[in-house]
Order: structure tokens, then C-alpha cells, then sequence
């Protein structure tokens, strides 16, 4: 293998594996120690959770491929339809999924996607 | 061996297997069906199936993996691509810090946890918080090792295979499920949130996502995420102290 063909895998691991698997295992180790009522767990809460709230509106109002060409309030919609299913149904995961599926795929079948 | 070893090497087994029924479990299928829908993408940018197969084993956690792509699409050097995943990561240690406790035993070796850590991510997580609990305390390490390896390895198999047929499918089922990502991250937070900086930071965090992406594009998550959640925290600290300081 040349390092043009190794490169996105050492890329992988670095940025990755690593990455990743660091904060897992700082996991372990603070264990039962870490107060989990402390602000700073708090705040350390929020800023995880900002960050995938924050990838989740990219892939809604950025998405790519087949989705790309749907109009974005179709896309604002289905999800506005899924979370009115899942708290009508007493936050049942399965009921706002199956919503804002259907709802995406009727508006792009009405459509002709 | 003596006979109580015997019987814990029996009980580890049928708790091992037990976890990995969980795979037919409801967050287990809609997680296979998210990783279809991340095969989806990743075929239609055009990273090699060696390389998505590779990143499901080693990295794992999806929004992880999203932030990973997204950073090797844009050419971005590798420093600060690990700069942005490592950020989207922090909160797996919250996260493992609060399982930990759950499985273990007083016997339980930390090389171990350390090794079936690697397998925690959102739906892991919260299949063994939810149902831990109804397991034994000397088989919950099993029976979690038994439901997050055969997760992690089902997926890495998926992906090799997804890949290849999503070209086939129609374009209404590669939207369908490129959008299921989404709608499941972002119910699977809600139902597994048990403290009330999660939601504010939910919702802070969807609009300031949108914002700096407008805004500064190349640092979107990062920015969205540090100064985003800081708000949340913020305001709902101030909301929670105001609320306790109108108590009587």
C-alpha cells in the first residue's frame, strides 16, 4: 500500500477512532467519581448536545444528494408533522418517525420526485 | 475451577446472548436503518465502501461518522477534522460516566469497560439504561457486551452491503431514508433526555446550527455547539436560579 492509499485511513484513525474513543474512555475512568449534578456537567450537557442539535439542522435544511432538490419547507414540515404525532401520542419515538416519513414521502411524490 | 466459577461463566453466556437479541429490538432497527441511510450518502459522495466500513467499526458513533465525512468532503486538514468530531464526542463521556456505574460489578476489570466503551453511542446508551436495570447486576456486562458488539458488527456488515444496493433503489427511498438520520437523532434526544438543559440546548442548538453556517461555514458545528450550548446553559441556569430564588 502507498501512503496516497493509507492516508484516509491513518485520517480515519486520527480524526476518528481517537477522536472519539478519548472521551469514552475518560468515561470509564470518571466513573462513579464525576458529580453528575455539578454545573460544569451541566454545561458540559448543553454544549454536547448543541453539537448534535446542530448536525441535525445541517442535514435538514443542508441535506445533500436526493434530498438536495426538495423544497425546505416540505422537508420543515414533515418534521413539524413528526414532532405534532410524537407528543400527540405521548412521546412515542415510533409514532413521530412514522409521521415525518410519511409526510416527506407524500409531499415528494406529490411533487413528482 | 471451582463451581461458582462454573456458573458464572454459564450465567455470563446466557446474559451474552440475551443482549444480542437486542438486535431485533425497535432502536436497534431504526439505527439499521439509519446506517442504510448513511450508506446512502456515502455512496452518493463517493467514499470507497472499504473506507465506510472501516469508519462504522472503529468510529461508531453516527453523528460522529456525519462530521467525519463532512470534514474529509471539504478537504479539511486533519487537525482540525479531529478538532470537530472530538467536540461532536464530548458528551460520550457524560454519557459512559453514567453507565459505568449501571453495569458494573465490584469485580468487573476497568481494561474491560474500557474495551466495551468503544461500543456506547446514542442507541447502545439507551437500550442499557432503559433496560439494564432488569438484568441481574452479574450478567448487565454481559448482556451489554452481547447487544453492543453484535450492533456494532450487524452495522459494519450493513453498510458493506447497503452500499452496493442503495444505487438501485429509487430516488424517493434514498431521500426517504437519507432524512430518517435526522428525525431520529432528534427524537431519540428528546425521549433519552433526563435533565432540562437538554432540551434548551436542543432547541438553541438546531438555530444556531443554521445560523453560523451562514455565518462561518467551515466552523458551523463547532461554533453552533461551544457557543450555542453556552447559551443554553446560560439561560437555563438563570431561568432555574430565578426559579429557585421566587420559591419560598
Amino acid at each position: 500500500m502507498t501512503i496516497d492509499a493509507l492516508w484516509p485511513y491513518v485520517f480515519i484513525v486520527v480524526a476518528g477512532w481517537l477522536a472519539t474513543d478519548i472521551w469514552r474512555w475518560l468515561g470509564v475512568l470518571a466513573g462513579n467519581r464525576i458529580d453528575e449534578n455539578s454545573e460544569m456537567m451541566n454545561w458540559v450537557r448543553a454544549v454536547a448536545t448543541a453539537l448534535v442539535a446542530a448536525v441535525i439542522a445541517k442535514l435538514i435544511v443542508y441535506p445533500t444528494g436526493e434530498l438536495e432538490t426538495s423544497p425546505l419547507w416540505l422537508r420543515v414540515g414533515a418534521i413539524a408533522i413528526g414532532a405534532a404525532a410524537f407528543f400527540a401520542f405521548r412521546r412515542n419515538q415510533l409514532a413521530g418517525i412514522v409521521a415525518a416519513m410519511a409526510a416527506l414521502a407524500v409531499g415528494l411524490l406529490a411533487l413528482g420526485a | 475451577m471451582d463451581a461458582e466459577a462454573t456458573i458464572d461463566e454459564q450465567t455470563s453466556r446466557y446474559w451474552f446472548v440475551q443482549g444480542m437479541r437486542g438486535l431485533w429490538s425497535l432502536p436497534a432497527i431504526i439505527l439499521m436503518l439509519s446506517f442504510v441511510g448513511f450508506a446512502a450518502f456515502t455512496a452518493e459522495v463517493g467514499i470507497p465502501v472499504e473506507q465506510v466500513m472501516f469508519m462504522t467499526g472503529v468510529v461508531w458513533a453516527l453523528p460522529a461518522k456525519v462530521i467525519l465525512v463532512g470534514t474529509m468532503l471539504s478537504g479539511a486538514n486533519l487537525l482540525t477534522a479531529f478538532i470537530a468530531v472530538t467536540l461532536s464526542s464530548v458528551r460520550m463521556m457524560p454519557m459512559v460516566a453514567a453507565l459505568v456505574p449501571e453495569i458494573r460489578t465490584r469485580k468487573t476489570p476497568t481494561w474491560l469497560l474500557l474495551i466495551l466503551s468503544h461500543f456506547v453511542a446514542i442507541t447502545a446508551w439507551v437500550f442499557a439504561m432503559e433496560r439494564a436495570h432488569q438484568v441481574p447486576r452479574s450478567g448487565r456486562v454481559a448482556y451489554f457486551a452481547g447487544f453492543s458488539t453484535t450492533l456494532t458488527l450487524a452495522n459494519v456488515l450493513l453498510v458493506g452491503v447497503a452500499y452496493f444496493l442503495v444505487a438501485q433503489f429509487p430516488p424517493i427511498v434514498g431521500a426517504c431514508l437519507f432524512f430518517l438520520t435526522p428525525v431520529y437523532f432528534l427524537s431519540s434526544i428528546w425521549v433519552s433526555a433526563r435533565h432540562r438543559v437538554i432540551y434548551w440546548a436542543l432547541g438553541v442548538g438546531l438555530v444556531s446550527g443554521v445560523f453560523f453556517h451562514e455565518v462561518a461555514p467551515e466552523f458551523d458545528i463547532l461554533l453552533a455547539g461551544v457557543i450555542g450550548g453556552t447559551l443554553a446553559w446560560a439561560a437555563e441556569r438563570h431561568w432555574r436560579l430565578r426559579q429557585a430564588g421566587s420559591a419560598p
